[in-house]
């Protein structure tokens, strides 16, 4: 048990965490409490210097919208958003039962109960938060499918990867905010039924995001398959393995490690461009919040949009926990160290 | 004169590169009987893993050719296994599924069970069956590359191909080795055509010494045959005047009428002795805690 929680810690980075699981295994207290001083001291040192730094600092700005937010008036703006969010989801809810009533009265009247209307209350904080993640892992998703494969290609050829890289090294620094326009009208132009199951906007940014993350993945996986261990593939020329038993059973698993590397590169961006994406194209999730709050312009705005900032932030960092702990689950070598 | 087993047969190579191609190889012949153990012997850069190559069909000779049984060799194929100077397993699977990777691939159209009973016996023949379920990164240097044999004669190659199988191990692991290999060859009786760069190690195991004359053009300098009884003692040997002998044959050769002059290529061995010497150290403290 204590064996197993520790090889999870370390796979997900947690490793500040060890010493506790020892702490509370009973293993030689002294050294472990010394070690999570030690690991957590830090950064806990670091954390309170940074919200002193803060507060003194908000205090001296004055901005058209009154005092830069501090830290407790962040916290009150976060706090009074989760009630928002309760409070609308209480709404919602009772929105519905209102209907479903109506319509137990009908019935008992003998009459047909009417259809139950959908609730269409603005989107909260918290459903905003949902929407940038699912917009982020579809556009991920796409351009994941686009790139591995191509990467691969491009490695095992040097043909097409003299051809394509021209093109790669073009694409791979525009910025989001060049490609947006040119996806909003392709997007209009191309995406055009009556009944869509994607609204218009989730499509920009979810292509926004493709465009933007495709290049990481695509990038490494082509090294990742070009500088596969030459002996590994004359190991499979002498077995005579076949075409597709040599990428799935020889490339792929050989370059799995790059190519996650690629993966975690990629939807760090992804989440980077999406937030962008959202504010200039008022593309719901995240960073229309941002927008918003920034035009509304009340004195809550500045604490407000604090609180996106940090939201993004911590789900940016546990994004990246997820992808460096598959990173690691895969890596060959496992004494390798990788953060 | 009967066909040999193996024959190579006026082997030439050109490899392409900027300045024009580069002739590697010049007309090399050799032929091998069957269950003959030859070694290669030669200054490092001078062609050896080429001819190596050549025979498994990784290469294709410019001109000349390699005839095996009677039959052109073009393509490399299981019937001409490797082992690797750098053990080469898949490191993503375990010693048994990379030998068992092998087995399926030579043993296709065989029941399950006897393909896995073979995995096994050839794993037991290296003395690999207690760790059989460890992937390569938690074993030792000497033992990946017992794997790597044992993956490379569960295909029952015609002729086994070694490319400084050893090069990479410290000398008491290599040693040990050597009399795995002894034992098996014992055994099974396999031609084997092994690269080396110790003379002892030559001297050892080799029916005959093959020493080749430095790049570029390389080829075939002497032949030295190895009259000594099997089975051979290493430590025996050690005091024989007969292996003494033929030691030295090896090492005239190689330091009086074949001595490396060029510079670059000493710097470059250079380093590439002291890279080895610290992945020794590395293996050291895997056999340690192994
Ligand atoms: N694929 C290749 N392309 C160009 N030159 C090569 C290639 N393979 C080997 N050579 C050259 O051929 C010579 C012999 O190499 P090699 O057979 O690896 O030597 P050895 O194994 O004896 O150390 C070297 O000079 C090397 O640079
Ligand atoms: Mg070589």
């Amino acid at each position: 048990m204590l064996n197993r929680s520790i090889r999870f810690f370390e796979l997900t980075g947690m490793n500040w965490l060890i010493p506790i699981a020892n702490l509370l295994a009973g293993k030689n207290p002294k050294a472990q409490l010394n070690q999570l001083l030690a690991s957590i001291g830090a950064p806990l040192v670091a954390f309170l210097i940074f919200l002193l730094l803060w507060s003194t600092a908000a205090s001296n700005i004055k901005t058209s919208l009154g005092n830069l937010p501090g830290p407790s008036q962040t916290w009150e703006q976060f706090e009074s958003l989760v009630d928002e969010h309760t409070a609308a989801r209480d709404k919602e809810a009772a929105f519905y039962q209102r209907q479903e009533d109506r319509n137990a009265k009908r019935i008992e009247q003998g009459k047909e109960p009417k259809d139950i209307r959908p609730y269409t209350g603005a989107p909260t904080f918290f459903d905003q938060i949902f929407t940038s993640l699912y917009t982020v892992f579809i556009g991920f998703a796409v351009a994941t499918i686009i790139a591995i494969p191509v990467g691969i290609i491009c490695g095992l050829n040097s043909t097409i990867y003299t051809g394509l890289n021209p093109l790669i090294q073009i694409f791979r620094p525009v910025s989001p905010l060049a490609w947006l326009p040119i996806v909003t009208m392709v997007v209009s132009a191309l995406y055009t039924t009556d009944d869509p199951f994607f609204a218009k906007s989730f499509i920009t940014s979810a292509l926004t995001v493709t465009l933007c993350s495709l290049w990481p993945t695509l990038i490494n996986t082509t090294v990742g398959v070009s500088t596969i261990d030459k002996d590994l593939i004359n190991v499979s020329r002498v077995l005579r393995l076949s075409w597709m038993t040599q990428i799935f059973k020889v490339v792929i698993p050989a370059s799995l490690p790059m190519i996650f590397t690629g993966l975690r590169l990629s939807l760090g961006v992804g989440w980077m461009v999406l937030i962008a994406a959202e504010m200039l194209a008022q593309n719901p999730g995240l960073g229309k919040f941002v927008w918003d709050e920034f035009q509304n312009g009340s004195s809550n705005s500045l604490g407000r949009i604090l609180v996106a900032v940090f939201v993004i932030g911590i789900i940016g960092f546990l994004l990246d926990r997820i992808m460096l702990t598959l990173q690691k689950s895969v890596s060959h070598d496992k004494t390798q160290e990788i953060r | 004169m009967a066909n040999s087993y193996l024959d190579i047969s006026g082997v030439s190579i050109e490899f392409p590169t900027p300045n024009g191609p580069f002739k590697a190889l010049d007309n090399v012949n050799l032929k091998i009987e069957k269950g003959e153990f030859i070694s290669l012997i030669g200054h490092s850069g001078c062609g050896k893993s080429t001819v190596l190559n050549i025979v498994a069909g990784l290469y294709n000779a410019t001109q000349g050719g390699v005839i095996l049984q009677g039959k052109e060799v073009l393509q490399p194929g299981p019937d001409r296994a490797v082992v690797f100077q750098n053990h080469s397993l898949f490191p993503w699977l375990t010693c048994y599924e990379n030998v068992r990777l092998a087995v399926d691939k030579v043993m296709k159209g065989k029941p399950k069970a006897e393909r896995h009973e073979w995995t096994e016996y050839n794993l037991e023949l290296v003395h690999m069956g207690h760790a059989m379920h460890k992937r390569p990164d938690e074993i030792s240097g000497g033992m990946k590359q017992r794997v790597g044999i044992a993956r490379a004669l569960s295909m029952q190659p015609k002729v086994l191909l070694m490319d400084e199988p050893f090069g990479a191990l410290d000398a008491l692991t290599r040693a040990h080795m050597q009399d795995s290999l002894t034992e098996i060859q014992a055994e099974l009786n396999n031609t084997v055509i092994m690269i080396t760069h110790d003379v002892d190690e030559a001297v050892l195991l080799s029916d005959r010494i093959v020493m080749m004359t430095n790049g570029p053009a390389a080829t075939i300098g002497e032949i030295l045959h190895v009259d000594l009884e099997r089975p051979r003692e290493r430590l025996e040997l050690a005091d024989d005047p007969t292996y003494n002998h033929y030691r030295a044959e090896v090492l005239k050769f190689l330091h009086e009428r074949h001595a490396k002059k060029d510079v670059p290529q000493s710097t470059k061995k250079a380093t590439t002795t002291t890279s080895d010497a610290a992945d020794k150290k590395e293996e050291d403290k895997k056999d340690v805690a192994a």
